[in-house]
């Protein structure tokens, strides 16, 4: 089983990026599981949402204690919550941000990581050139395809058409494919 | 279909398929997501002769229920928590009137203090009222429930709950199988009222009971849900040549075969429970667990019959009756009586807090060596309990009870995992 952790904050679609991780491993006859933290919704707070990833059913409720890849939707929590918790020596780790990770300071931190898991993805910017809003979702799971090797873009991109149509839809799937793109290179 | 939808999403689309012609509903949450699916197809024509109907409050969303129920339409609510017991009255009258209408509750816990999150209190609160309630281990048998519920109430003419673990359920993610409006058709025959108001043929329903009637007129709400206890049964299994799945039922045992210690729980914990069960047996643990899909009308023969030859029974209950211990585990205790088999009541999970495989390992381990105490609390934390007590003790003026562990805790809003 594979679990995926995401922290945003609300307004970002944290819980939105869970759902269409878990549509996009759908697609791909997989089996999943996508939930949030539970809180209550309100713009700006600290959100989480999760997603788990098998080939047998997911029979599992527990929040993701131990999560195999990190997504962080936005930078400013590395000092607000502990982020890191439970990621495994040898886990993924994707933060929106234009700045590097000796920039954010994490560098020391980040050395007992495998380097080509961790990334830095400008998801935002992303967001605003593509979509016009700064939504770091969709680009980021681009982003995570591309690292984790455990979705294909084109799942992304049809799990994007599930969630959103028209503009919209096209923007954000413009965004995860650049994102995908930048982060394979 | 195999579809990856939210359970709340899925739950909307099986009660469309039932036909239902009057859905009324206030919104609460972690139920809202339901009502809003169904409001948007009744709104968009694709749910044809059916009417959705705002109001003002629960009380009412229950009243136009009951109503429409009595007027011959097939009824549908939903609602969770305060908005259940702000229901309450008119909950038992849907009950005393014999009327077939589908409530979901989205299972969250009661205030004070206030709190969103998923415990059993809600509809467990409800135990007496007289309805049929059957509790989802997943979204894909919250889905099933539905339209079985519909057949099993309208049955009976009784009104049934189908409970699911508010946002651990209805806001995940996860496969469902959704059925054709073939099967649903095949399986859920129209509505056929045992009692409707016709200006036709004019009836009353409601007469006042005196003494020389009322008990018989609760004997036989008595007698219904003994009805029940043999139709759920009748109804899985034809569930099963309909749609080809294990839906239902009075009970689910899982690997009870040859365990010493059975677990008994409700809802969508049960998956995490079998996990663990899976890793215990690897080294050998004699374990194994029974959901209750039935919790009214409550399978007590069924219960006996799968716990009989264990050692010890394991009730783990999102509910507490307070003053006495558990609420499931009280039932499953009269299941037992007469037999020797150490009984343990474990109250986990209480307006949200996560049940972690790692403290069902420790509290199973435990079990498994008779080293539990009657009655415990899963992963409370003691010392702020008891620092608190302590402060109780010493001044008078201690202060309100919530804000008084908060502040002991340190968080001055609730933690998110």
């Amino acid at each position: 089983m594979f679990q995926v952790r995401i922290h945003g904050r609300g307004g970002q679609g944290v819980v939105t990026a869970a759902e269409m991780l878990s549509i996009a491993a759908f697609l791909e006859q997989r089996y999943a599981q996508a939930f949030p933290s539970f809180g209550s919704e309100r713009t700006g707070a600290p959100v989480v949402a999760y997603c788990r990833i098998d080939d047998k059913e997911i029979r599992l409720r527990e929040p993701v204690i131990k999560p195999d890849a990190l997504i962080v939707q936005d930078p400013t929590l590395l000092h607000q919550v502990d982020l890191f918790a439970g990621l495994a020596a040898d886990g993924f780790v994707l933060i929106n941000t234009n700045r590097s990770f000796a920039d954010l300071g994490l560098s020391e931190f980040l050395d007992a990581f495998r380097p080509e898991r961790l990334r830095t993805v400008p998801a935002t910017e992303l967001a605003l050139k593509y979509v016009g809003r700064p939504v770091p979702n969709a680009a980021l799971l681009g982003g995570f395809a591309a690292i984790s090797g455990l979705i294909s873009l084109s799942a992304v991109v049809a799990a994007i058409k599930q969630k959103f149509s028209g503009k919209v839809a096209e923007g954000n799937i413009a965004a995860a494919t650049e994102a995908y793109e930048a982060a394979h290179a | 279909m195999l579809k990856q939808i939210e359970g709340s999403e899925a739950v909307a689309e099986a009660v469309a398929l039932c036909r239902p012609e009057v859905i009324c509903a206030y919104p609460i949450s972690p139920q809202t997501h339901i009502v809003e699916g169904l409001g948007k197809r009744v709104a968009s024509g694709e749910l044809p002769r059916c009417e959705f109907i705002n109001v003002e409050s629960e009380f009412a969303a229950m009243s136009v229920s009951i109503g429409a129920s009595a007027a011959g339409a097939r009824s549908y609510t939903a609602t969770a928590s305060q908005g259940l017991l702000f229901m309450a009255e008119a909950v038992y009258n849907a009950s005393g009137l014999g009327l077939p209408i589908v409530m979901t509750v989205a299972n969250r816990a009661i205030g004070a203090p206030i709190n969103i999150w998923n415990d059993h209190s809600d509809s467990l609160s409800m135990r007496d009222s007289g309805w049929i309630q059957l509790f989802a281990e997943t979204n894909q048998e919250a889905l099933d429930l539905h339209i079985l519920a519909f057949r099993l109430a309208e049955e009976l003419s009784l009104p049934a709950m189908v409970c699911m673990d508010g946002f651990i359920l209805t806001h995940a993610y996860e496969r469902v199988d959704l059925p054709t409006q073939a099967q649903v058709d095949a399986y859920l025959p129209p509505y056929e009222p045992r009692q409707v108001l016709d200006p036709a043929q004019p009836i009353s329903i409601g007469a006042m009971v005196g003494p020389e009637a009322f008990m018989e007129v609760r004997y036989l709400a008595h007698a219904k849900q003994m009805q029940a206890l043999e139709l759920i049964p009748k109804l899985a299994e034809q569930f099963k040549s309909v749609f080809g799945r294990d839906s239902g039922g009075l009970v689910h045992a899982y690997r009870c075969e040859d365990a010493d210690t059975i677990v008994v729980a409700m809802g969508s914990v049960l998956g995490t429970i079998k996990d663990v069960i899976d890793e215990m047996r690897v080294h050998g643990a004699k374990i194994g667990a029974l959901g209750i899909c039935s919790f009214r009308p409550s399978p007590l023969g069924a219960i006996r019959e799968a716990t009989r030859s264990a050692k010890r029974v394991v009730v783990l209950e999102k509910s507490l009756a307070v003053g006495l211990g558990g609420i499931l585990a009280t039932d499953v205790r009269m299941a037992l009586s007469g037999l020797h088999v150490q009984g343990y009541t474990v109250i986990a999970g209480l307006g949200g807090r996560p049940i972690l495989k790692s403290s069902l390992h420790e509290l199973f381990r435990k079990a498994g060596e008779d080293a539990l105490e009657p009655l415990s609390f899963l992963d409370l934390n003691s010392e702020v309990v008891n620092r608190v007590l302590e402060k109780e003790r010493q001044s008078r003026r201690s202060g309100p009870i919530a804000e008084n562990i908060l502040r002991e805790i340190g968080v001055v809003g609730a933690s998110i995992a």
